[in-house]
């Protein structure tokens, strides 16, 4: 069992307080506060050994070098993987980036790439990119519960996709995709499987070695780490074969007027002088994360999203998107007091609503509850299709880490039934 | 109560009791405006007689500033003529309102104003 109490205390900036009232911190999906373990493990870095890497003959830079390298294993052992396939990127989305690139260079005008209606922005507009290619694009559907229907995906299979990118944790609804199941069936179609890891490398145990997937991509700024960090975990045989992605120092391994050849993986991934600081930070969040241990992490998330289903109906009017069974869940709770269709004018005067809707907007809920010294995040969370696809404008969110306690879910409510009085209409 | 408190509670009442919430059958001009970002949607319909806005109606979904900014500008507006109203502002517009607002909810301040400049700017092109 995790003491939050304790672990709070971890946290510098979570004994801020704000209108006189220590912060509770609930936007941990946007990202994750630090620990003083992480601050401390990058100054010192600073402090003691900052020069580049992969480069000086003098004792500093190999020392430095040797730093970066020990990193590398620490984070690629978390995930169960091995060094030589962690690529280091700034975040989820410079890696998906990097793989919409490397792999789009091998299709071709008709190709299909499948993705679901509950992606984040970044696993969207990279493969849109290949649009201009002539490559085309499959969402899979949710079902009513806000989980992947998978017959549906099995369906959608059948075209043969030469890709398939699933989020593991869906950043607005919670739902854990069943992406060990759904990597095998894409991989008996021959299609290369991607996992944004973004929402679940952070909360729940996640092993590459089990997944059947070709690539994971994870932020370190969502999981206790600094911003400016992330990796793409990737098989050996894929990252060898593909085409890098940034040009410049450190990934060449012979340059002339007239061409190069590239370096070793996964050196070749990684142009320019990397975040060194960063990838200090990234293991010592990765060590901080494993000495509560992630089963822990995980449960304890799952009780607080337990006590925020079992309080949210005690809300009149609240509407949640997320899966019913906690089970199925992360610590992510996304909500609205009242209906919040996008605002249409031609529906609006069909359906006769001459008046104002007696809903709260996401934006006032926020606004309110940060009165109380409560963050929270409002607004598309960076998933405007899926918002289309739910018909709402917006949606409030509440998401949970390791330094929330049950306080902290109980204290949501408490200040929800206040936005209800003010905002009420 | 400070004067900020009080511009606050006056946009509230305009948000809770909108003035002029509702559609203009003859309009001479009409425009929706729309963020994307939260999803805040105002749109707007005026009636223009003698070079002045002789009538001005809104409907709309959104937050409280953004509702409520639209209430306060048709009252505002009303009566006045396009060149006097294509005049103002955004700093002016908010330092009418007179609530100190974050950049995001600057933004949903500014909706029905730049609805209205829209809805002025269409009907000079046509
Ligand atoms: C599911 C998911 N994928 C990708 C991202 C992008 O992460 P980043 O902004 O760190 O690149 C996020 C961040 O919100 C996310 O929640």
């Amino acid at each position: 069992m995790i003491d939050s109490n304790v672990i709070k205390k971890d946290f510098p900036v979570l004994s801020r307080k704000f209108h006189g009232k220590e912060i509770i911190y609930l936007d941990s999906a946007a990202t994750s506060q630090k620990p003083r373990s992480v601050i401390e493990a990058m100054s010192n870095y600073y402090e003691n050994y900052n020069s580049n890497v992969h480069r000086g003959i003098y004792q500093l830079s190999e020392e430095s070098t040797d730093i970066y390298e020990k990193t590398r294993e620490n984070v690629a052992s978390f995930v169960s993987c091995s060094a030589r396939e962690t690529v280091y990127v700034r975040n989820t989305t410079e890696a998906l980036n990097l793989l919409a690139y490397s792999l789009g260079h091998r299709l071709r005008r008709g190709d299909r790439i499948l993705l679901t209606e509950m992606e984040h922005h970044s696993n969207i507009i990279p493969w849109q990119f290949l649009k201009s290619k002539g490559v085309e694009l499959d969402y899979v559907k949710m079902d009513a519960d806000f989980n992947l229907d998978m017959e549906d995906y099995s369906e959608k299979l059948k075209k043969n996709p030469k890709i398939v990118s699933v989020t593991q944790c869906s950043n607005v609804l919670g739902t854990i995709n069943p992406v060990k199941e759904m990597g095998s069936l894409a991989h008996e179609r021959g299609s290369v499987f991607i996992v944004d890891g973004a929402q679940s490398v952070p909360h729940m145990p996640v092993s590459f070695r089990d997944l059947d997937c070709d690539f994971i991509a994870f932020s370190g700024h969502k999981m206790l780490g600094p911003m400016g960090i992330g990796c793409l975990v990737g098989k050996l045989e894929e990252l060898k074969t593909m085409h890098p992605f940034l040009g410049g120092g450190d990934m060449i391994r012979e340059v002339s007027y007239e061409g190069a050849t590239w370096n070793d993986v996964p050196y070749k991934f990684e142009a320019g002088t990397p975040n060194v600081a960063g990838s200090v930070g990234l293991s010592a969040a990765v060590d901080y994360l494993r000495n509560i241990g992630m089963d822990s992490v995980m449960d304890h998330e799952r009780l607080l999203i337990r006590e925020t289903l079992k309080l949210a109906p005690e809300i009149e009017g609240l509407v949640s998107f997320g899966p019913s069974d906690p089970e199925k869940r992360g610590g992510v709770f996304s909500f609205n007091i009242g209906s919040m269709p996008a605002f249409r004018i031609e529906r609006e005067l069909e359906a006769g609503n001459m008046v104002v809707s007696g809903s709260v907007h996401p934006h006032d809920v926020a606004a309110s509850l940060d009165q109380q010294s409560i963050a929270i995040r409002s607004g598309h969370h960076c998933a405007m299709p899926l918002m289309g696809r739910m018909d709402v404008a917006a949606t409030s969110r509440a998401s949970y880490y390791v330094y929330n306690s049950i306080e902290d879910v109980k204290n949501l409510f408490i200040a929800l039934s206040d936005v209800k009085r003010l905002f009420a209409r | 109560m400070s004067e900020q408190d009080i511009n606050a509670e006056i946009i509230l009442d305009h948000y809770r009791n909108p003035h002029n919430y509702g559609k203009i059958a003859n309009a001479t001009g009409s425009v929706t405006e729309y963020n994307p970002v939260c999803g805040d949607t105002v749109h707007i319909d005026i009636l223009e007689k003698d070079g002045k806005i002789e009538e001005i109606m809104f409907m709309g979904r959104g937050c409280s500033i953004s509702q409520g900014s639209a209430s306060m500008l048709t009252d505002f507006v009303k009566g006045k003529s396009p060149e006097e109203i294509m005049k103002v502002g955004d700093e002016e517009y908010l330092h009418m309102l007179g609530l100190e607002l974050g950049p995001a909810r600057e933004k949903c301040a500014l909706l029905p104003l730049n609805a209205m400049h829209k809805a002025l700017q269409e009907r000079i092109r046509k």
